[in-house]
């Protein structure tokens, strides 16, 4: 399986490049064939299995939807069902529009039916739980990150939403969080989000075309979730840690 | 000053002393805060008639201005905000206890680089560089370096710059008065997005943008090892007793300041040599009966370059992560640094955020031991009587230094 991190110097902030690692790290700790590769922006795609992409700072997230807008093998490889991963800007970069600094619209790749709004609300800057639904493989399972996004993400009717919010604000709209639709997988989720959530790794695995995989201890991981969501239901969280500093 | 700036700058002093008088910490703040609130014009006040140099920058900031004050030093007393209050009220805290003091010393926060450069109308200021830090609190560091371009515009201060940050040049290369020094980058990630057209800064022997004229100017500072080089000539040693190369990067750029406002440059690098131990960094001490050296590192960029430095022993090490309110929430950049030239040594995670370390730790293959409680966590590590390299972010150090015996 080759997995490609797409740009992590352009979508690589808030530790996201961690994804890549830890799916790595969990595909070579089972003994299975991986090569897994981080692409600069003035490179050049390769075919991938699983392409990942982390957030990224406005003008970095414009430049890098106009590179993989033009990239063939990056769109060749998902029109052949290649599956894509991708966190806050990244996700955003999927969608048909997303916003930037000046509030000004861009073309997304139009991957995932969906919109990216500007929010008047304040900027989501906090722990995220959410509930999986309707998700066969993760069903029921409860994730954790955190979030830090100031636009919001309307899905269209047949969009699948990665899970509900059982804490934090997602998508912000409809109490949903992130998206599933063809091969593309959309989430607010930093942390990076795999750190926490062992099971979404190995489920995007199996997506990507890992076939069965074995079991890995996971107790630091799951122990470090429980941790975080426990916080972030209890009342110490209510205040929206960091929600203060809006912009 | 006028009337008002000199009760409000009294009253500095008064706080500050009934603060300390009562045990509440060195009140450098709280004092700063009471005059402000009297006059909001009083750092204009306090900076009136004085020489004053502003340290600004992510990383390097408290040690620098350290180095600088020791430079000032030559010249005659200074003040400083050696407390690390580098925010308006620290400022004005800091020069109402030394009211005679003609030169002073500023670190100053990212943030209100604008705001202090109107305020004391610096004749020198000295730009480190720009990662980021605290995401979800402070500004994206692009758009800190777009303020700073801003602030910096149509001042006539001397600007001493680091030539290796594009960041920091984007900002710096338009002012009347900049003067550039190789003073290092040992973390460029922040840096690849072009701040001046959103291209791609390529980095090769020197850096440039692949679409508009952003490159790395000549820098007439340089240094090669501890030797400093000016416009192609050797004009002297840096001999210092802190360690780490990023910290002889700091003292060029406080030699080329210095140089700048006419000091004395025999003098000055011999005032750099006495600089021991700042703020607790690098703090040789012992804790839990066990010794160690304190060092701290508050984002990537920081953290690279202590791993840097802890490459060249074997001791323990401790790492201590916490996400408070001066850390910033999110600790997800933990995943920015490379921790895996950790492995085979002794390390042990603790802080209030240990099970996010360990869970990096564990994905680098760095086997570690787990403890939560610090003091315990250096005591296990330095079991075998070994010196320990205790690393904390910004309140695991501080929680940490509270220990010292
Ligand atoms: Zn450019």
């Amino acid at each position: 399986m080759r997995i490609v991190t797409v740009y992590p110097d352009l979508l690589g902030t808030y530790g996201d490049a961690g994804n890549g690692i830890i799916l790595e790290r969990r595909m070579s700790r089972r003994g299975l064939d991986v090569e897994h590769v981080g692409v600069d922006s003035h490179g050049t795609l390769p075919r991938a299995d699983l392409y990942v992409l982390g957030g990224g700072e406005d003008g970095p997230q414009g430049l890098a939807a106009e590179r993989l807008g033009n990239d063939a093998t990056f769109q060749l490889a998902v029109a052949e069902g290649a599956l894509v991963f991708a966190v806050c800007a990244g996700y955003q970069i999927l969608t048909r529009s997303f916003v930037v600094m000046d509030g000004t619209s861009r073309p997304g790749l139009g991957l995932i039916p969906a919109e990216t709004i500007r929010s008047e609300a304040a900027r989501a800057v906090g722990e995220l739980v959410v509930s999986v639904e309707g998700i066969a493989g993760i069903e029921g399972v409860v994730l954790s990150g955190f979030e830090n996004h100031g636009s919001r993400t309307q899905l269209d009717a047949n969009v699948t939403a990665l899970g509900k919010v059982m804490a934090g604000i997602g998508n912000g709209t409809e109490g949903c969080e992130g998206a599933v639709y063809e091969r593309c997988i959309g989430t607010y989720l930093h942390g990076p989000a795999l750190a926490r959530n062992p099971e979404l790794a190995d489920w995007l695995l199996v997506q990507a075309g890992a076939g069965s995989l074995a079991p890995l201890d996971d107790s630091r991981s799951l122990d470090l979730r429980e941790e975080r969501i426990t916080w972030a239901l209890s009342g110490k969280a209510n205040g929206r840690e960091g929600s203060a500093h809006s912009r | 000053m006028n009337i008002r700036q000199r009760i409000a700058s009294t009253a500095v002093t008064v706080v500050n002393r009934a603060s300390r008088m009562a045990g509440r910490g060195s009140g450098t703040v709280v004092g700063g805060k009471v005059g402000l609130a009297i006059d909001a014009t009083l750092l204009s006040g306090l900076s009136e008639r004085r020489s004053t140099v502003l340290v600004s920058g992510t990383n390097g900031k408290t040690t620098t201005t350290a180095l600088l004050a020791a430079a000032l030093g030559t010249a005659g007393p200074v003040a400083s905000n050696d407390t690390g209050s580098n925010m308006p009220a620290g400022h004005v805290a800091a020069l109402a206890a030394r009211r005679d003091a003609a030169l002073a010393a500023l670190e100053v926060d990212e943030a209100y680089l604008g705001q202090s450069v109107e305020s004391t109308e610096p004749v020198g200021i000295i730009l480190l560089n720009l990662s980021r830090d605290q995401l979800d609190r402070l500004n994206e560091v692009r758009k800190l370096a777009e303020r700073w371009k801003i602030a910096l515009a149509d001042v006539s201060s001397v600007i001493v710059a680091n030539a290796e940050d594009p960041l920091v040049v984007y900002a710096a290369r338009g002012c009347a008065n900049t003067v550039f020094v190789e003073a290092g980058l040992v973390w460029n990630q922040d840096a690849v997005g072009c701040p001046n057209c959103g291209g791609h800064i390529v980095f090769a022997d020197t850096w440039s943008c692949d679409r508009c004229d952003l490159e790395q100017p000549p820098a007439r500072w340089r240094r090669v090892g501890s030797q400093i080089m000016a416009g192609g000539e050797i004009r002297g040693d840096l001999r210092l007793a802190i360690p780490g190369s990023f910290n002889l990067d700091n003292a060029l750029l406080v030699v080329a300041m210095a140089e700048m406002i006419g000091l004395d440059l025999e003098a000055v690098l011999e005032a750099l040599a006495r600089v021991g131990t700042v703020a607790g960094r690098f703090e040789r001490c012992q804790i839990a009966g066990t010794d160690a050296e304190l060092m701290l590192a508050k984002n990537p960029a920081g953290w690279a370059a202590l791993l840097d430095l802890v490459a060249e022993d074997s001791n323990p090490v401790v790492i201590g992560i916490n996400a408070r309110i001066a850390d910033g929430a999110d600790p997800s950049w933990l995943w920015d640094v490379d921790f895996s030239q950790l492995a085979n040594r002794r390390v042990i995670a603790t802080g209030d955020r240990w099970r996010d370390l360990s869970v990096r730790l564990d994905y680098a293959d760095v086997e570690h031991g787990c403890e939560p409680n610090v003091e315990r966590a250096i005591e296990s590590a330095g079991l075998q009587g070994q010196f320990v390299s205790a690393m904390g972010n910004y309140t695991a150090f501080g929680d940490m230094r509270k220990l010292i015996k």
